[in-house]
């Protein structure tokens, strides 16, 4: 109190310290505003998707779900071919995707060489880097022509008459179609599977897989009975994940499901899914129920893999430790 | 004994047989897609693709001149919206959330919102804006990009800065420094070239988007630089060339996709690059 200077120089730190203070709570508050708004813009999806489906949702009811019309005269719309559709693609592209998937996962970690895992591991990301829009037009140009000439007759003369299943090769074999749009999204989620299975792989320790080779074990052995059992829930969560990739995807679908809004048993028949009767009737779509029943597919198909991805999220930071919830 | 062994040995065999075919199956894959891609595309790529508009139906000639631009500019604004959102969300998740409840739910739903199927975007985005503000425009084109990209740079920033290691703040801390100064001038700077990554990706992913510029930025058969109105953009109009019955558009639509895929190619190759570089300093 006697040296005055003193005094004013300990103000002068402690108006520095509120002004920090100020300063970092200002800060605090503004990141964590863009945290909110994150968490704003996830529920105003649902919010914004609920509200246009609105005059669909009071209509139709929850027979929505499972009435297979959709017809625009009428005015009449369910959403069974559109969740048929969806679903049965998805299912299919991950029966197909899945041993694919694994197969890469496994050999990248287990069996292949080390200066191979870089550029190859780099391939498979670029794979899942590819535009959707262009596996739709590669799909559409390439595959399905080629899918209809080499694929699809010999197949049906295989399976064609066998009981049951032979329903599912029916059909004149055009190309596009529901088993098409599943191969062309099984190519495009096995990247996704794949590095999923891979980073899940590598968090297995050396230590546990060294042990078991130390007792003879062979490289197949080792990834059945000990790597995939100690990964299996990872696992799960990739397989999810690429579900929830697949259930959502809308180009590369729409370019080759041939949005045949009906539900055929045949897997060479054309049909639709949810994204792509969006992709396909929205931009011309009326004012009224029309529009309001799109927006319920949307919200649905929202509604579907917002489950299937929190799921698979979940296992996957299980698995992973550490991150998430 | 013998019998054992050998059928180990072939499970073996079989396995490892079986898992190089399912490489060689992704590996054929990507060639094919990037073959057929080249052997299209380059067809179609001339002086005319960057200098002509999109040609009237059935007629000959034209380019993707006005489209090129509006993707540009689409992409533009919604990277200009998409990094000091993501940026300033990914600090919070890093330097604020390790413990906190709410932290770790938004990082959760920031993980959904990463796959979650980008033509809902587009919808929510028509139901935002588009029907509100009375048409469609390049505007909501990148509003709907933006939405895809920030759950990406989001989570590229809180992994880079969550590698930064403690001692560095520490010592920030130590010296009197502020928490927003720790934040912004010391972890932030010490992983800009991942952050940058970061970004780069979300922009890579979101230039081949074509669900969501559907409802929002529609198209346009003009040039056009104003985002107030419809906009022309590559991934739309690939989508409607590639399916109309004009040999010509057809054709600007391959020359279209090479474009796009060239430069989301060239991003990924680059940033693989830098950062194997940085590795080895």
């Amino acid at each position: 109190m006697s040296e005055p200077s003193t005094l004013s120089g300990l103000d002068l730190q402690a108006v520095q310290i509120r002004k920090f203070r100020l300063q970092d709570t200002l800060f605090h508050l503004t990141t964590q505003l863009f945290a909110v708004l994150l968490l704003a813009a996830l529920l105003g999806i649902l919010i914004s998707l609920a509200l246009e489906a609105w005059p669909s949702i009071k209509e139709f009811g929850l027979p929505f779900l499972w009435t297979n019309v959709w017809s625009v005269p009428d005015d009449q719309y369910g959403a069974l071919a559109a969740i048929y559709g969806t679903v049965v693609t998805s299912v299919l592209a991950l029966l197909f995707a899945v041993p694919v998937s694994f197969g890469i996962a496994f050999y990248l970690t287990e069996s292949c060489p080390p200066w191979l895992r870089r550029p190859l591991g780099t391939a498979i990301e670029l794979l899942a880097g590819v535009p959707s829009i262009v596996y739709g037009i590669w799909g559409l140009f390439i595959f399905a022509p080629l899918f209809a000439d080499h694929i699809q007759p010999p197949l049906q003369a295989l399976l064609g008459n066998v009981p049951i299943i032979g329903g599912w090769f029916s059909g004149p074999p055009i190309g596009v179609g529901i088993l098409t749009a599943s191969i062309v999204l099984a190519m495009m989620v096995i990247p996704f599977i794949a590095s999923v299975m891979r980073d899940v792989f590598d968090t297995v320790p050396d230590v546990l897989k060294e042990s078991a080779y130390g007792i003879g074990c062979t490289k197949w052995e080792v990834m059945r009975n000990i790597v995939l059992p100690y990964t299996r829930v990872g696992v799960i969560g990739g397989i999810m994940l690429g579900l929830g990739r697949a259930l959502g995807e809308t180009m590369a679908v729409t370019f080759v499901i041939g949005n045949a809004n009906r539900i055929n048993g045949s897997l060479f028949a054309p049909g639709t899914s949810i994204a792509s009767t969006l992709a396909n009737e929205f931009g011309e779509a009326d004012p009224g129920l029309h529009i309001a029943s799109l927006f319920e597919l949307g919200l649905v198909l929202f509604v579907i893999t917002f489950v299937v991805l929190a799921i698979s999220r979940w296992l996957i930071s299980r698995s992973m430790g550490s991150e998430g919830l | 004994m013998t019998s054992i062994y050998s059928r180990r040995l072939w499970a073996n065999r079989i396995g490892i047989a079986l898992s190089m075919l399912a490489m060689s199956v992704g590996l054929i894959v990507l060639l094919w897609i990037l073959w057929t891609l080249f052997s299209k595309g380059f067809a179609a790529l001339s002086l005319d693709l960057f200098t002509q508009d999109t040609p009237a139906p059935g007629s000959e000639g034209g380019g993707l001149r006005n489209a090129i631009v509006g993707s540009g500019l689409i992409l533009l604004f919604s990277m200009l919206i998409a990094t000091p959102v993501g940026i300033l969300a990914g600090i919070y998740l890093a330097e604020y959330g390790r413990i906190s409840k709410f932290a770790s739910f938004t990082r959760f739903m920031t993980d959904i919102m990463l796959s979650a199927p980008s033509i809902v975007i587009g919808l929510f985005v028509y139901a935002l804006f588009v029907a509100t503000t009375g048409g469609f425009s390049g505007w909501a084109g990148s509003l709907a990009l933006a939405l895809i990209a920030i759950p990406v740079v989001v989570r590229t920033t809180e992994n880079m800065l969550k590698l930064v290691p403690t001692s560095l703040r520490e010592a920030a801390f130590a010296v009197g420094a502020p928490r927003w100064q720790v934040s912004l001038k010391i972890t932030l700077r010490a992983v800009k070239s991942g952050v940058v990554t970061g970004v780069l990706l979300a922009m890579a992913r979101i230039t081949g988007e074509t669900a969501p510029l559907l409802f929002t930025a529609l198209n346009n058969q003009f040039f056009s630089t104003n985002m107030d109105e419809p906009m022309g953009n590559l991934p739309v109009v690939i989508y409607q060339f590639a399916l109309s019955p004009y040999d010509n558009w057809v054709n600007l639509a391959w020359g279209g996709a090479l474009l796009i895929a060239l430069f989301v190619l060239a991003i990924n190759i680059g940033v693989r690059v830098a950062f194997r570089n940085k590795d080895k300093r």
